[in-house]
């Protein structure tokens, strides 16, 4: 039997700023991981970062990272992604400076 | 210091109009991310976790004045008011936005600093021992010998493609500050028996996930070779390192392969032909060279205010026994400034920071300033009547901190907050060893220390030669560091030994804590310092610290 597909999320920087960006189901790069859509099936993952990867006019270095369901979207799964959802932890830079938390 | 001529200023500016070119050609889609990649990282761009990151080179460490406080209104217009000064003697920006990277390369060429070979497959920017030209240890100043490679090695085109990244290290003194036999080559300047200075040519150093101490292919080169010489040991490694595997392309590895005499004979015969092609030019630019780095005009005055303020002021007295070098001028110290106040980031410094920096270095420090591979800034010519009122200046900017040398004086690379390589965080671990060392109150009774920590197995943070090195890893999802032992990074260099098992994120700092203690409990005198304890004594006592349920059950 093939192995349980984790969920992935399709994530990138931004071209110009350099920040972390999260593909949504409807196309958009948001800057929030809740927001990006959970992709449950393998064969979608790959179709959504073919897509990704025809954008380079606005995100850098597309790929698919394991991701879960929560309460408000999507969460990461290992620390890397966690700490991209927030930035540094010696200052409040990054997006937890633009999100105040 | 070295002042550009006019090549030097034609030459960098021409890169800043291509670089400003390129970033063009990558925003209306002319360039994709793979063309633009290699073009972006010979001007020392990267993208990070977060941002992208612009590394400036500071050629062998040295600044001016002016560069500093060019370098305060780059964090203060473009990035978030700070920069980061690295192992490598480097500053790096770590929130510049693409578009804005061309105005930043063009506000740092305005100041002769660029941002040229920071990265990729290059001669990557020459360090040299942080002390040069001030040192009372000193044979030569090795300056002159690091502009003159840094000139050689800029652009130069048998070169750009290197198997894998080249660093040169160059000491002058007797004691190596500047790490020689852990980069790709070291040069020691060295005397002969004849009274001659040449240099001692170490090759095949590096730390990373091979760790190897480089060994000597020379042990005395006449200065007139020097150019020829090197440039016989890169083309040979430029042919025979490996090009197959990124991780067995550095010439440390090309040595371990080959045999050092299999090299030494390689590098000997190519030597013969290029020591043919240079006539002479070489000398007499290094000759032109040398005469930017004319010592200060040295002034003699009492010292009195420096003797009365340490009876005064035990504040001021700690931070003279911590903070001070021996310098060769009578009345004359080498002041290092610490940028690793107890909680603060190794390394980090604040645009207000600088600025201070810079008018101090102008107002008691013959105008030059240093950045050295522990992440501190060095004033290195400070007469010692005016260090009271230098230390009082330092305070207004929290750079007072007296613990230079000591537990909390840690090297720590980036990490997982800001690089993309990094398998886990390094400044957190840094910052909660500095705070608990305060905490427990330990640190002088502790005195020389060196901890060092890398957030991958790269090893910018040299964990490797620490007497403590802690190496940040990722263990199934989980941070989990390795604590090294007995490194260490000078003259009697050494690769420190692995104790055992890992900890996890918030074990580590107490495990740290636990081998400090066990070297107060077993030295044999406050004047045995760790890493003289550690090879008196070994590791048992050390692991049996850090692993007691491991030493209760082989009691058992």
């Amino acid at each position: 039997m093939a192995r349980k597909f984790t969920p992935k999320i399709v994530t990138a920087n931004d071209l110009i700023e350099g920040d972390v960006v999260y593909l949504t189901a409807d196309d958009r790069w948001s800057r929030l991981h809740e927001e990006a859509e959970l992709i449950e099936d393998e064969a979608h993952a790959q179709l959504r970062l073919l897509f990704a990867q025809a954008q380079p006019d606005r995100v850098v270095g597309p790929y698919l990272a394991d991701a879960l369901p929560g309460p408000n979207g999507p969460e990461p799964v290992h620390f890397r992604e966690a700490f991209r959802t927030r930035g540094p932890s010696n200052y409040p830079h990054g997006k937890q400076e633009a999100r105040h938390v | 210091m070295y002042k550009y001529n006019d090549f030097d200023e034609a030459f960098v500016r021409s890169r800043v109009a291509q670089f400003r070119a390129q970033v063009q050609r990558r925003l209306d889609g002319s360039l994709t991310e793979e063309e633009f990649r290699p073009l972006r990282l010979m001007n020392g761009l990267y993208l990070q976790l977060h941002a992208y990151m612009l590394r400036v080179a500071i050629p062998y460490g040295t600044l001016r004045p002016d560069q500093m406080r060019q370098l305060a209104h780059i964090a203060d217009r473009w990035d978030k008011g700070y920069g980061h000064f690295t192992t490598r003697q480097n500053i790096q920006f770590n929130w510049p936005r693409l578009v804005d990277v061309p105005d930043i390369l063009d506000a740092l060429a305005d100041v002769q600093l660029h941002a040229i070979q920071t990265s990729g497959n290059t001669i990557r920017n020459v360090t040299a021992d942080h002390f040069a030209g001030a040192a009372a240890d000193e044979i030569e100043d090795p300056r002159p010998t690091a502009e003159l490679i840094r000139q050689w090695s800029t652009d130069h085109p048998e070169f750009q493609f290197l198997p894998r990244k080249f660093k040169i290290a160059v000491s002058g003194a007797r004691h190596d500050r500047a790490v020689t036999r852990a980069h790709d080559i070291g040069l020691r300047i060295v005397r002969n028996d004849a009274g001659e200075t040449g240099y001692e040519v170490i090759v095949g150093g590096g730390l990373g996930r091979t760790p190897m101490g480089g060994k000597v292919i020379r042990p005395f080169l006449s200065k007139a070779d020097l150019l020829p010489y090197l440039e016989a040991i890169v083309s040979t490694y430029n042919l025979m390192g490996r090009r197959d595997n990124k991780y067995k392309a550095r010439i440390k590895i090309t040595v371990f392969e080959n045999g050092l005499d299999a090299f030494r004979d390689a590098v000997e015969q190519r030597f013969v032909e290029t020591r043919r092609a240079f006539t002479g030019a070489d000398q007499d630019l290094l000759r032109r060279i040398e005469s930017h780095f004319a010592p200060p005009a040295f002034r003699n005055a009492p010292e009195d205010p420096y003797h009365e303020a340490r009876e005064r002021d035990p504040v001021f007295r700690a931070w003279t026994d911590t903070n001070l070098t021996a310098h060769r001028a009578p009345g004359y110290a080498i002041v290092t400034v610490s940028l690793k106040a107890h909680g603060s980031t190794p390394g980090d410094a604040t645009s207000a920071q600088m600025r201070l920096l810079a008018d101090l270095a102008e107002r008691y420090g013959h105008g030059e300033l240093r950045v050295s591979h522990e992440q501190n800034i060095v004033l290195p010519h400070v007469h010692k009547s005016d260090l009271p009122a230098l230390h009082a200046a330092l305070k207004t900017e929290g750079l007072h901190t007296a613990n230079v040398g000591l537990a909390s004086d840690i090297i720590a690379c980036p990490g997982m907050d800001y690089c993309a390589l990094a398998t886990a965080r390094s400044i957190p671990v840094a910052q909660g060893i500095a705070t608990r060392v305060r905490e427990i109150g330990l640190e002088e009774e502790l005195g020389p220390l060196k901890i060092k920590i890398s957030g991958c197995i790269n090893a910018c943070g040299h964990h490797h030669v620490g007497h403590i090195g802690i190496l940040g890893l990722d263990r199934a999802g989980v941070e989990n560091y390795q604590i090294t032992l007995g490194g260490d990074h000078t003259e009697t260099f050494a690769i420190g030994e692995r104790v055992g098992p890992g900890f996890a994120y918030d074990e580590i700092v107490p495990a740290i804590e636990r081998l400090l203690r066990t070297y107060l409990e077993l030295r044999e005198d406050p004047s045995e310092t760790f890493i003289e304890a550690y090879r008196r004594v070994g590791p048992a006592p050390f692991k049996a610290a850090l692993y007691p349920d491991e030493a209760n059950r082989h009691a058992a």
